[in-house]
């Protein structure tokens, strides 16, 4: 049996979480997500101004906290926070090592980000189409920020093969953090379908940090003690059955239920959950609650993986802004939406056009937007404040410009009991849309490099 | 015939992508998984989101967890980076399908 802890669900997430996971309790590895979509496109603009930059800083600074620890306890860590530079991530992470003392080998795993490759791959035919539109991509070409392929963990179970303690990756799907070491340590194979499925739905489990220890969790949550919420851990076996657990004494929970809702975040089609080393059937799960804070998954079947990566394109798409104003009690939700009318004819009569113009009512159904939120005819006049959120989305940047300077004049020339959130204008910012496609496997191949290089 | 909210017999969690929301909810016992599969459909799901989820609504069974997954096309202003909604990702969609009214007798 091999634990393997999750410490970082996105990046953004606990900093004390992967901390915790390594000295907490005894685990074998240590997996870590700092990758969303938006994120690749922000690395990308931060190498082109520097070419040392384009990584998760926070994981170098954790590594600098726990890597006597790690060290210690042969931890090994799998990390996707190389973002679109892990070779300087790397020598982030070895600069450390050096200072306290430490002799670490680190690998990389890139060959991901094919920003440089996009007009050979269309030259080539390969249209890298919009999965969810079908249009190619040669209709936003000049507009493309970043574009990377989402590897597997066959190129990771391949580092830790080479002795690895720290492997950082580009983009490699946040499931295949997980499942490379299962790979690595029980001989799977590429063909083993069953229990790639199985590593695969123990990464999901995992990917997303204390969602599936109880964050979140609509069951009970008044009960759910979460200032000191543990971080998941699976206990993998050989034939692919495992067990999410937490560190002893850790607040948080896992649960049947803690679990299935995190089974089903972000799910499609749950017989097809496909990524580059199988497709998982959610469908074959069999759950059981195995001793207190322990679940136990078995039964996982799986089909074989697809001819094809997923890549994930980000693109610039116009700009938006978005402005708040507050009203108080009494006719807050009325006054509010008298509001966003008076706004609307203001931008009409500046001649400003949008592709899109949105009103919400914070305080009244913002967040639900449905019929069944609406506020009751007696309960509406009632409500103590409605903040009024309003914005507007164009590829015009100075009609959002302008848009922005409409808003702090209602504190003073609109209806009674306002104030303003926040200090000074909205500010406008450019939306990075994000483009999904498919590249044949045989486009495009991982590449693995470890550090000290071997002879 | 009694008429309860779904939040009494399921709790739910929901997430995105693109502009595609996707709610799941599940039984909160076993034995009324039949009552949600017979009375939360694709149809009912639609309707409930009305002005929401401007595309089709998908649904998908997992009986051996007892729940049930929803895909909302086109529910999200664009989606994630795009939107200009307060929840972009459709997080708070669970309860928000939890609010249906539904017809709770057995069998």
């Amino acid at each position: 049996m091999i634990r393997i802890a999750n410490g970082q669900g996105f990046w953004g997430d606990s900093l004390e979480a992967p901390v915790e996971q390594v000295r907490g309790g005894p685990i074998d590895y240590l997996t870590l997500d700092y990758l969303a979509e938006v994120t690749m496109s922000i690395l990308q603009k931060q190498r082109s101004r520097d070419p040392k930059a384009g990584y998760a800083r926070d994981f170098v600074d954790m590594i600098a906290r726990v890597l006597p620890d790690l060290d210690a306890r042969r931890t090994r860590v799998i990390a996707n926070a190389g973002g679109v530079n892990p070779a300087a991530c790397r020598d982030a992470v070895l600069e450390i090592a050096k200072r306290l003392g430490l002799g670490v080998k680190v690998a990389t795993v890139a060959g991901d980000d094919i920003m440089d490759k996009l007009d050979e791959f269309i030259a080539r035919g390969v249209e890298l189409k919009n999965m969810e539109t079908g249009e190619p991509l040669s209709t936003i070409r000049g507009r493309v920020q970043s574009a990377n392929v989402y590897f597997g963990a066959f190129p990771v179970a391949e580092a830790l093969g080479r002795g690895a303690q720290i492997v950082i990756t580009g983009r490699v799907t946040d499931t295949g953090l997980a499942l490379a070491p299962m790979i690595h340590e029980f001989g799977w194979k590429r063909d083993d379908w069953d229990k790639l499925s199985a590593g695969t739905i123990a990464g999901h489990t995992v990917e997303c940090g204390a969602q599936c220890t109880g964050g979140n969790c609509q069951i009970d949550w008044e009960t759910i003690r979460y200032a000191d919420i543990g971080y998941p851990i699976i206990e993998a076996e050989p034939d692919g059955t495992f067990s999410i657990t937490k560190h002893p004494g850790t607040g948080g929970r896992v649960t049947v239920a803690s679990v299935k809702e995190q089974l089903l975040y972000e799910m499609g089609d749950p017989r097809e959950y496909i990524t580059p080393d199988c497709v998982a059937d959610f469908t074959s799960i069999h759950l059981e609650q195995a001793g207190p804070d322990r679940v136990r998954f078995s039964g996982i079947r799986g089909r074989p993986a697809t001819e094809f990566y997923k890549v994930s394109i980000s693109y610039g798409s116009g700009f938006k802004a978005i402005g708040s104003l507050a009203y108080g009690w009494p006719d807050a939700y009325k006054k509010a939406r008298a509001v966003e009318q008076i706004l609307r004819e203001r931008l009409d009569r500046l001649g400003l056009r949008f592709d899109a113009i949105r009103a919400e009512f914070l305080g009244a159904n913002a967040l639900h937007g449905i019929a069944a939120a609406e506020p009751s005819p007696e309960c509406a006049p009632e409500l103590a404040e409605v903040v009024l959120r309003f914005g507007v989305r164009s590829n015009d940047r100075a009609a959002v410009e302008r848009f922005t300077k409409e808003i702090a004049p209602l504190a003073l020339n609109g209806p009674p009991v306002v104030t303003g959130l926040g200090s000074g204008r909205p500010r406008v910012e450019e939306i990075v849309a994000y483009w999904p496609a498919l590249i044949p496997k045989r486009e495009v191949c991982p590449e693995v490099r470890l550090w000290p290089e071997e002879n | 015939m009694a008429r309860r909210k779904l939040i009494e017999l399921a709790h739910a969690r929901s997430g995105d992508k693109g502009d595609t929301a996707n709610v799941g909810i599940i039984a909160r016992r076993p034995e009324d998984y039949p009552i949600l599969v017979r009375e939360v459909t694709a149809a009912r799901v639609k309707e409930h989101f009305k002005g929401v989820c401007l595309g089709k609504v998908e649904r998908f069974e997992l009986p051996n967890l007892g729940a049930l997954n929803f895909l909302l096309h086109e529910s999200l202003d664009g989606g994630g980076t795009v939107a200009l909604k307060a929840d972009p990702q459709g997080k708070t969609y669970s309860s928000a399908l939890l609010r249906m009214e539904i017809d709770d007798a057995a069998g």
